[in-house]
């Protein structure tokens, strides 16, 4: 991903709040609409947290962890003060039910494919065996959603208009992916949007070609992708209905990884 | 020294948005050393640096949904929340970044002391081969939060020279991490 010379070194200098007045203001609003540059300095602030690691010196005195523990166990609950975050986080809360509803759909979509094969075969002789696949199906769906280790890249609109968003969840090690998106544009006739992962070296790689349904809703459920690929980011291009197996369009969405 | 026992991060911050004290305990075991040198290094006061470090962890407590995993690993994301707050304190200033924006991407992992202590000792390598004036200029920015014009004032160099040194320190770093 290309970022704009000419704001290059600004972008250093606002990772570190060092830009001020009409600089600062000026970068600020090309920000809002390049994916590239907000790349860019989410990696100037890391460069600048490496920076922060070289400060080293005494440890906290004894005292302090107590003075904390206690403060903190005079305000007990927090989860009433969730709700007066920003609104987004209850969008993605939302999202998340949305993930396990996708789950539960997925797996009530197989149980019923599976009663309609039942009623078809006579003798379902490995109907455990069966079961115990469907178990482990869905448990490698869900893998990339509930494991720890999971990296959880958020994708939101380049332009102005917030609506629009998706959530990857990709478990490297197993290469599993699932994409989640809400709020989508409608298409062009014959096109599709194709999602890809943007890995830390190389060319962008194929992640699943999909199309919202009425309401705006897609998902991408474990694309065939290669195992162990770092990803940078995740990014969706509209392309041709059927993929393509390089990006032909601009990106219209994108999201940085860990 | 951690264990196989120890939570991981993101266990430590499922707890935190349970509520779970014990999860702020682990929390404070894990980057009080970050937190702590941080603010002292900005501040250069052991009480204002405790200071610190105390509303950094409380805002976290307060809201924890300010931190996801999106925004970056949980040590990294700390040491730059805390070096704000701390150049805020020394500028006497109000809090000017929301936990919510600060967004980050970096590539070691700095869970353990150990991943630290090697990114801070490769880190200092890195300044040790940057010139004497491009170190001081990343840290009058970083460590005293000056802004490129007062760095200029107080160095005699041009703004674009700051600017341009600034950045190529920044991306020194960067570089002494990749393969």
């Amino acid at each position: 991903m290309s970022i704009h010379e000419q704001f290059a070194e600004d972008l250093a200098l606002h990772s570190l709040g060092s830009l001020e007045g009409e600089e600062r203001a000026r970068l600020e609003a090309h920000l809002s609409g390049c994916a590239g540059c907000r790349l860019e300095l989410e990696q100037l602030r890391g460069d600048g947290a490496l920076l922060a690691l070289s400060a080293t010196g005494p440890r906290p005195p004894q005292h302090a962890r107590q003075r904390l523990l206690d403060a903190v166990a005079k305000e007990p609950r927090v989860q009433a003060r969730v709700g007066d975050t920003a609104p987004r986080r209850s969008w993605w809360g939302a999202l998340g039910w949305a993930a396990a509803a996708a789950v539960i759909i997925f797996a009530a979509s197989l149980w019923k494919e599976n009663a309609a094969l039942r009623q078809t075969v006579a003798s379902v002789r490995d109907q455990n065996a069966q079961s115990a696949r469907e178990l482990e199906d869905l448990r490698q769906i869900a893998a990339p959603i509930i494991a720890p280790e999971a990296q959880v890249v958020t994708v939101a609109a380049l332009k102005e208009k917030p609506q629009p968003g998706g959530k990857a969840f990709y478990l490297r090690k197993r290469g599993s992916l699932v994409f989640l998106a809400t709020n989508m544009p409608v298409l062009p006739e014959k096109k599709s949007y194709e999602l890809w992962l943007i890995p830390t070296q190389g060319a962008p790689i194929p992640a699943g070609v999909f199309k919202p349904d009425a309401q705006g809703r897609a998902s991408v459920i474990n694309p065939p992708l290669p195992a162990n690929t770092e990803a940078k980011a995740f990014a969706i291009t509209i392309e041709n209905e059927a993929g393509s197996p390089v990006p032909t369009s601009p990106i219209v969405m994108m999201g940085a990884g860990e | 020294m951690e264990t196989q026992q120890s939570p991981s991060d993101w266990e430590i911050v499922t707890g935190l948005k349970r509520g779970d004290q014990g999860a702020m305990a682990d929390l404070y075991d894990r980057y009080s050393g970050v937190v702590y040198a941080v603010a002292l290094r900005v501040l250069g006061d052991t009480g204002a640096a405790e200071d610190v470090q105390q509303e950094v962890f409380m805002q976290l407590w307060r809201n924890p949904a300010g931190f996801d995993s999106a925004r970056g690993s949980m040590g990294a994301w700390l040491a730059v929340i805390t070096r704000n707050r701390a150049i805020d304190a020394l500028r006497k200033r109000k809090p000017e970044t929301d936990f919510e924006d600060v967004v980050l991407s970096v590539s070691p992992d700095l869970a353990g002391d150990a991943d630290r202590a090697r990114a801070a000792e490769k880190v200092r390598a890195a300044l040790g081969t940057m010139p004497d004036m491009q170190r001081k200029m990343l840290e009058l920015a970083y460590f005293e939060g000056l802004s490129h014009s007062e760095i200029a004032t107080k160095t005699g160099d041009a703004l674009g020279t700051v600017k341009t040194r600034i950045r190529a320190g920044l991306i020194t770093l960067r570089k002494a991490f990749q393969p």
